[in-house]
């Protein structure tokens, strides 16, 4: 007990100055006057949106990434008391004063300013020289498009960050993996590479690059232990099983997580409901659960329904009947059955309402005990205000001639007899004698005479059909497919007997008392689907570019433009920096080929350890330009060139570990070390001349004369603007 | 017995064990050394033999002791280079072993063995007979009802039609008897080659066997290779690149000998066939590219060849896989356009330089005017290939699309609405008057286009193109070519370096709003019905140099100015193909399947979800319908999903330095090297398609497929032979390998016999209805025969 106190409590503080001085200048060149522009800067108008609907906790869906980078920029709003009352509609629009912009600008910013520290980490992590270690912290440090883009409320310098905390972290493990396995900080290094991982897939998509290459990296390095014969098989057992859980286990768990705050968060009905299924808008406050909440559960004969399409694809409609019919002769000549129109139609309307008729009963009211609908059972469809039946025959459709005309019935007394049967299927049953729920079944309705499936084939029907979609019979069923689901929205038990009452009836709004909840997981699976899926439309951008054109710099995107000056905020890099760090790429690809051969015939130039740290810096550094870059080459969406940025960091990270290498190794004599010692700290002062001739562009705080601004243009194929008085 | 072979009896001089035994154990022997000795051509045949002939009756203690105690049979002098040797040597001093090899060898010398050479005769000829009967067997099943059903299956329309474009286009293309027969024929020789790539991986006939019963009684298989399609086809070569490059590997110990160039060169020729055949053939390419960079990586890492001697070898790879499947390439589209040098309904997919060598175009030996000058009458090509002519026609844009004036489209047929007349922006005059000048076009001179049938005006303004968001519409306007300021355009010629008039055809030419700024551009999409689904044409504002925005002049009209022929222009050998190449990959990328399409997803495939209806639809129709049988298809995916779990853990217990007996050593050389490459071979067939925009079908998968009966094969062989070596000791090992065996063929049969008619054809009742001869079959819902 006293032995405690017979010795000082002492604490050892060991303070990297060059840290600190690296952080505090990241902070510097990021945070300074983050207020400046007091407007909407490019993409802050689409960020901003999100910010809002999170402030208001309105529902949205949004298909470019997860939902961890938008909850992160809400936090920012959150915490400097931003209530989402501004209309972001418009690039440039002035902020106004309810809305933190420094608060907003701020975690961005953080990001981006860390960023330079952390360079410097992970290259004496990588066991380079400390030299090498800060000239890649201020390549970072100087990196104008770097700047520009975590100065304001966007996205890639949160997930650089990351991207880099997560390289970090893994080297920081691997590095004590040597010495004290399963030690705190082995722990801490390894869930924390985890942890790093999976915040930059929740930020946005691309960061799954990263995490797989640390997989891989991952995957080889334990391969080496497997092959550790020093080890014994429980110790190794032990080793997988860690990496196992801090690397797949843990990530999984952490998306699953921003999904549920999200979730969580958002729990009003917005904008975006009608893409959802009605399960999913009914769990929602507001919009369908208002109509919805307190319905009745099973369908029983006799209940008024409307029916949803599943599909919803090209729009969310409903099955729709209306008193005109179709034209006797379509305008190419083909023949219909003139019987009455049946179609989708993408709103809410009176005549979207069924009633779900036994055919062995006259009543259309439901009966007293109720007498649910099951699985496989045959039905017939009555139309509410009409009271025709749902039908369909051997008839071509009107756009779709290769199915089935669906009708609703009218006897015109020729010989087209009235096939009205339909048998019930539902797809999601557990057991085959399920009953027919309301929104929950997801059901089929197969004609009994012809064996055809109601459908929605996604055409349009001409002017006399209104516009509305076409609803045809599919003869040809190849297996499942949504368009050929349906489920009942909303329902209600028909009770009036007469057309008129039921008419009445059919107009008043639906009422009961049931709530139903998804689970987390069906919700979370359905948004997931539906993100994934999200088609936008691939309208090409003014600013749009190749990935071509990124590692040459042939392209710039103009942020902002102040409204009466030519003050001008751009994405524009340190063109100096670009070009070094390409060819230090393509130098290191070059040297390893080199080496690799030669070690294949037993020359080696290198030491052991020099060569393994050199494939390490490489594999990481290298591996995570080659990952964040050429993907890109693949993807068929509209490209900026701010996605180059995850890429060009790593590529960054390898420039100065290239130099010490060629320094250290190639040149020969201390004549040639101290030459190229020279030649670099001259390159260096050039980028930071050219840091300081694009920072008007960078921070566009100063308002450059047209001269100026031309002599600006390095190159024809960037825009810079210039205004004409 | 009949194994008994010279090194056997030489190994026995220096055991101790009695006769008796040592005879008896010959036949063991036998099928221990196959497992010791992949890279044996000659000894598997001996335990084939032995699987189907004799087991001989030894106590299992026995057995075990017999394996222990003669664990070293290193004595055939044949066998040097194998790689286990150093292993197999374990247990023996190595004196001990050079005597037994001297007294081989003596042996050997002195008296050629009888038995052996007629054992070995006799192993031949089983070979050769049953190589024949599985070719025979295979023979049978794809002639058999060839000739039904007489009519046009699925995509035969297609090819069938592009056959009939070869033989003359005039000739009258009878269906099946020349062609179906010849793809038939193709689709037979899967088989045998299947074979033999097993054969040549596993040295295993069981496993070659199974190989071969998988795909010959595959129904999928079978419909695919009845039909004229480019997939028998493509097959054929896939599997004949892949069996000369497994022959070709298996001469590695003699390298530069006449077999290894013929196979070497003959994979290459494969390669060039199937890349020839389909783009897919790109994959087998890529295999091949693998598996000789790894080869190549060997070598150079083989501190006793010299430099010398790996140049050799690389030179050796690049002429024959490389340089020489590259000249046959090139040479089949050098024939394809000799053959093909009419113009025909394929004309307008191409360039106007392309269309001057096809006779019968009216670019064919045609002379312009080489100038451009006002007054001329032109038409006017979209550079992007595919996209077609500038074209306008006497129908408006529909109410509520932009302005209600004419449509402009690019139409890519020839056609007297393509023609347009050059004129000065401010006076209407006629310039064709003869009193007047000749004034040519140049660069940066302000025009209109009127168009000729209608005398509209070319127009733009800032209403929204009826298709491409933030586009602005082009329409035609104006009367008798009054319009207003819209119909102002900018003409630019791009890079241009010298001269300021514009030249027909070799000219590339933007036109530019002169009030909105933005370039005449063609967008490639097509309209809908109103606009006769021709390709929307729009004023692009963004600036970006894209072949969409640039056009050239093809005909050009103007009786003042002399004509020029255009003979120079013929494009070279290079330049048509690069472009026939641009045209077919833009082709294929744009197969893209719409929304409400039922397409066929890859991860349908290989769990055989959906066929594909190649014929007949009713009840009364003669149906066919495209689907693997079941049962050898879900045996593969369960072969997949094994080879991995065993694959893992042998390499596993590899890699922690685990000393396997000989045996399972050997077998685990087998599945790791053989099944790992034809795993690789599976998934490059197979994966990239999860990345393909275009639509989807069934039979894509095919060659993927025989890649993974492949793997079936050599893993079941395995597996089997591995459970037989656990149970050694037990009365069940007896027969477990020649039972399994036997069961997985006869399974496939048996199921075979089930589902033949989905492939020979059916009659009657679709399969839901329990009368249909099908009924009980349907076991996926998905499944519609």
């Amino acid at each position: 007990m006293l032995g405690i106190l017979n010795r000082p409590i002492v604490v050892t503080a060991d303070i990297n100055l060059n840290f600190v001085a690296l952080a505090g200048m990241g902070l510097l060149s990021r945070l300074w006057r983050l207020t400046y522009p007091r407007a909407v800067v490019f993409d802050e108008v689409y960020y901003g949106q999100y910010i809002s609907f999170y402030m208001k906790r309105i529902f949205f869906l949004d298909g470019s990434g997860p939902p961890l980078g938008h909850m992160l920029l809400a936090l920012g709003g959150y915490l400097g008391g931003f209530d989402g009352n501004f209309l972001w509609n418009r690039i440039g629009a002035e902020y106004s004063n309810n809305v933190p912009v420094w608060s907003l600008r701020l975690l961005p910013a953080l990001s981006g300013a860390f960023s330079v520290p952390m360079a410097y980490q992970i290259v004496s992590e990588l066991s380079f020289s400390h030299c090498a270690a800060m000239g890649a912290a201020l390549l970072i440090l100087i990196e104008n498009a770097l700047i520009t883009q975590s100065r304001l409320i966007l996205l890639e310098s949160v997930l650089i960050f990351c991207n880099l905390l997560a390289v970090l972290s893994y080297l920081k493990f691997s590095n004590s993996q040597k010495h004290s396995p399963f030690s705190l900080s082995w722990w801490f290094w390894l869930i924390l590479t985890g942890v790093a991982c999976s915040c930059a897939v929740g930020i946005k998509y691309t960061g799954v690059f990263t995490y797989l290459l640390l997989l891989s990296v991952a995957a080889v390095q334990a391969w080496h232990v497997i092959g550790d014969q020093t080890l014994s098989s429980v110790c190794v057992f032990c080793h997988l099983v860690a990496r196992a859980v801090a690397l797949l286990v843990i990530p999984v768990i952490m998306y699953l997580l921003f999904f549920y705050v999200h979730l969580i968060l958002l729990y009003r009905s917005g904008p975006h409901d009608q893409i959802m299924s009605s399960a999913f808008q009914a769990s929602l406050e507001g919009g369908l659960a208002r109509i919805t909440q307190g319905q009745p559960l099973e369908v029983a004969y006799g209940s008024q329904v409307t029916l949803r399409n599943v599909f919803g694809k090209p729009m969310p409609c409903w099955l729709h009947s209306h008193q005109n019919t179709y034209p006797m002769i379509y305008e190419n000549g083909r023949g219909s059955s003139h019987q009455q129109q049946v179609t989708c139609y993408p709103f809410k309307d009176v005549n979207n309402w069924w009633i779900v008729k036994d055919p062995g009963r006259h009543q259309l009211v439901v009966n007293n005990p109720l007498k649910p609908v099951r699985h496989g059972d045959i039905v017939q469809l009555v139309h509410g205000l009409t009271t025709r039946f749902l039908n369909t025959h051997d008839v071509a459709a009107p756009v779709s001639p290769h199915s089935q005309e669906v009708s609703c019935y009218i006897d015109y007394n020729i010989s087209m007899p009235v096939q009205n049967l339909w048998r019930l299927d539902i797809i999601n049953r557990e057991t085959d004698t399920d009953i027919w729920k309301t929104i929950l079944s997801e059901v089929r309705f197969v004609h009994v005479n012809t064996s055809a499936i109601l459908k929605l084939s996604g055409a349009h029907l001409p002017d006399w059909g209104f516009r509305q979609l076409e609803v045809v019979g599919e003869k040809l069923s190849r297996g499942y497919h949504e368009s050929m689901v349906w489920n009942v929205e909303e329902h209600r038990y028909g009770e009036s007997q007469e057309q008129k009452e039921r008419e009445l009836e059919l107009h008043s709004p639906t009422q009961a008392d049931i709530s139903r909840n998804l689970s987390f997981m069906a919700r979370f699976s359905e948004l997931q689907w539906r993100m994934l899926t999200l088609k936008s439309d691939d309208s090409e951008h003014k600013y749009s570019s190749t990935p071509l054109e990124w590692v040459t710099l042939d392209t710039n995107i103009i942020y902002w433009l102040h409204p009466r000056t030519s003050a001008q905020i751009h994405l524009l890099g340190n063109l100096v920096i670009w070009a070094s760090a390409s060819l230090a790429t393509l130098v290191y690809v070059l040297l390893f080929c080199w080496y690799l051969l030669r070690r294949r015939r037993n020359v080696c130039d290198l030491p052991e350890d020099c060569w393994l740290r050199w494939v390490l810096a490489g594999s990481l550094c290298g591996g995570g330009w080659a990952v964040n870059y050429l993907p890109f080459f693949l993807m068929e969406k509209t490209l900026f060139l701010y996605h180059y940025l995850p890429a060009l960091t790593f590529q960054i990270i390898l420039l100065p570990v290239v130099m010490q290498h060629v320094r250290d190794h190639l040149c020969r004599s201390q004549l040639q070390r101290n030459v190229f010692s020279a030649l670099i700290v001259a390159w260096y002062s050039t980028a930071c001349h050219v840091f300081n001739t694009l920072r008007p562009l960078t921070y566009g705080d100063k308002s450059l004369s047209a001269s100026e601004l031309k002599a600006l243009r390095w190159k024809d194929s960037w825009d810079i603007l210039i205004r004409k008085h | 017995m009949l194994c008994a072979t010279g090194p056997l009896l030489a190994t026995g001089a220096e055991t101790t064990l009695p006769a008796q035994p040592r005879v008896r154990g010959s036949a063991l022997r036998c099928r221990r050394r196959e497992l010791h000795f992949p890279g044996d051509p000659e000894l598997p045949f001996c335990d084939f033999l032995a699987w189907r002939l004799t087991r001989p009756s030894v106590p299992p203690g026995r057995r075990a002791t017999l394996r222990r105690g003669r664990m070293p049979p290193v004595v055939g002098g044949g066998l040097a280079g194998s790689e286990l040797r150093p292993r197999r040597g374990r247990c023996v001093p190595p004196a001990a072993r050079a005597a037994g090899r001297a007294a081989a060898a003596e042996d050997a010398a002195r008296s050629p063995k009888r038995p052996a050479g007629g054992s070995r005769r006799f192993e031949v000829a089983g070979g050769w007979a049953l190589l024949a009967l599985v070719t025979l067997l295979s023979f049978a099943t794809r002639f058999y009802r060839l000739d039904q059903p007489p009519h046009i299956c699925w995509d035969e329309t297609h090819f069938g039609k592009m056959g009939s474009y070869y033989i003359n286009r005039t000739f009258f293309f009878d269906v099946h008897p020349p062609l179906g027969k010849f793809c038939a024929f193709l689709g037979s020789w899967l088989i045998p080659f299947a074979y033999l790539t097993v054969w040549e991986l596993s040295k295993s006939f069981p496993a070659a066997l199974v190989t071969a019963a998988l795909l010959i009684f595959d129904t999928g298989c079978l419909t695919l290779s009845q039909y004229i399609l480019l997939d028998p086809i493509l097959m054929f070569f896939i599997m004949a690149a892949m069996l000369s490059m497994v022959k070709y590997n298996s001469c590695a110990d003699r390298p530069f000998s006449a077999p290894w160039w013929f196979w070497l060169s003959l994979t290459g020729i494969s390669l060039a066939a199937a890349i020839g055949v389909k783009f897919v053939g790109l994959f087998i390419i890529l295999q091949v590219g693998l598996n000789t960079i790894s080869e190549l990586w060997h070598l150079f890492g083989d501190l006793s060849l010299s430099l010398v001697t790996v140049g050799k070898h690389l030179t050796a790879r690049v002429l024959c896989l490389i340089a020489l499947p590259l000249a046959l390439y090139t040479a089949t589209f050098a024939v394809h356009f000799m053959v093909l040098n009419k113009s025909g309904p394929g004309d307008g997919f191409f360039s106007s330089a392309f269309q001057a060598r096809l006779s019968g175009n009216n670019l064919h030996n045609a002379s312009f005017p080489e100038h451009l000058a006002y007054g001329s009458v032109i038409t006017v090509k979209n550079l992007r290939m595919a996209s077609g002519y500038l074209h306008s026609h006497r129908h408006l844009y529909p109410e509520g699309i932009g302005a209600r004036q004419q449509q402009v489209t690019t139409y890519l047929h020839k056609d007297y609405n393509n023609l347009w007349i050059i004129k000065k922006h401010n006076t209407n005059s006629d310039p064709l008057d003869p009193s007047l000048p000749v004034e040519f076009v140049r660069h940066g001179d302000i025009i209109r286009l009127e168009h000729k049938e209608t005398s509209r005006n070319l127009h733009s303004h800032y209403h929204e193109a009826p298709l491409t968001r933030k586009h602005y519409q082009v329409t035609g306007y104006g009367i008798n070519g009054t319009g207003d300021s819209n119909d102002f355009w900018r003409i630019e010629v791009v890079n241009r370096k010298f001269g300021n008039r514009i030249k027909v055809l070799r000219s590339r030419i933007r036109l530019i709003h002169l009030v909105t700024g933005c370039v005449l551009g063609s967008s490639g999409k097509s309209l809908p019905k109103w606009g006769w689904e021709q390709l929307e044409v729009t004023c692009t504002p963004f600036l970006k140099e894209t072949l969409n925005s640039i056009w050239n002049v093809e005909d050009h009209f103007n009786p003042k100015l002399p004509n020029i022929s255009l003979d120079v222009l013929k494009p070279s050998f290079p330049e048509i193909l690069l472009e026939s190449h641009m045209v077919m990959i833009r082709g294929n990328n744009g197969l893209k399947p719409k929304d409400s399409d039922f397409t066929s997803k890859p991860w349908h495939w290989p769990i055989n979800y959906q066929g594909l209806r190649f014929s007949g639809i009713n009840d009364t129709d003669f149906r066919v319908y495209l689907l693997g049988n079941p049962v050898v298809w879900w045996l593969n995916l369960l072969s997949i999903v094994l080879y991995l779990l065993l694959g893992g853990i042998i390499t596993f217990a590899l890699q922690r330095g685990v000393h396997l007996p000989a045996e399972v050593e050997g077998l685990s050389q087998v599945l790791l090297r053989g099944g790992g490459q034809v795993l690789l071979g599976w998934m490059l067939h197979y994966f990239p398609f999860f990345l393909m925009g275009r639509i989807l079908y069934f039979h894509h998968y095919f060659p993927a497929m025989l890649f993974s009966c492949m793997l079936t094969g050599i893993l079941w062989d395995t597996l089997l032979r591995l459970c037989a070596w656990c149970l050694a000791s037990s009365s069940l090992a007896r027969g477990i390998h020649a039972v399994g065996i036997l069961s997985l063929l006869l399974g496939t049969a048996y199921s075979f016999y089930l589902f033949h008619p989905l492939a020979y054809g059916m009659v009657g009742p679709s399969a839901q209805s329990p009368q249909s001869p099908m009924a009980g079959l349907r076991w996926l819902e998905s499944w519609d025969f």
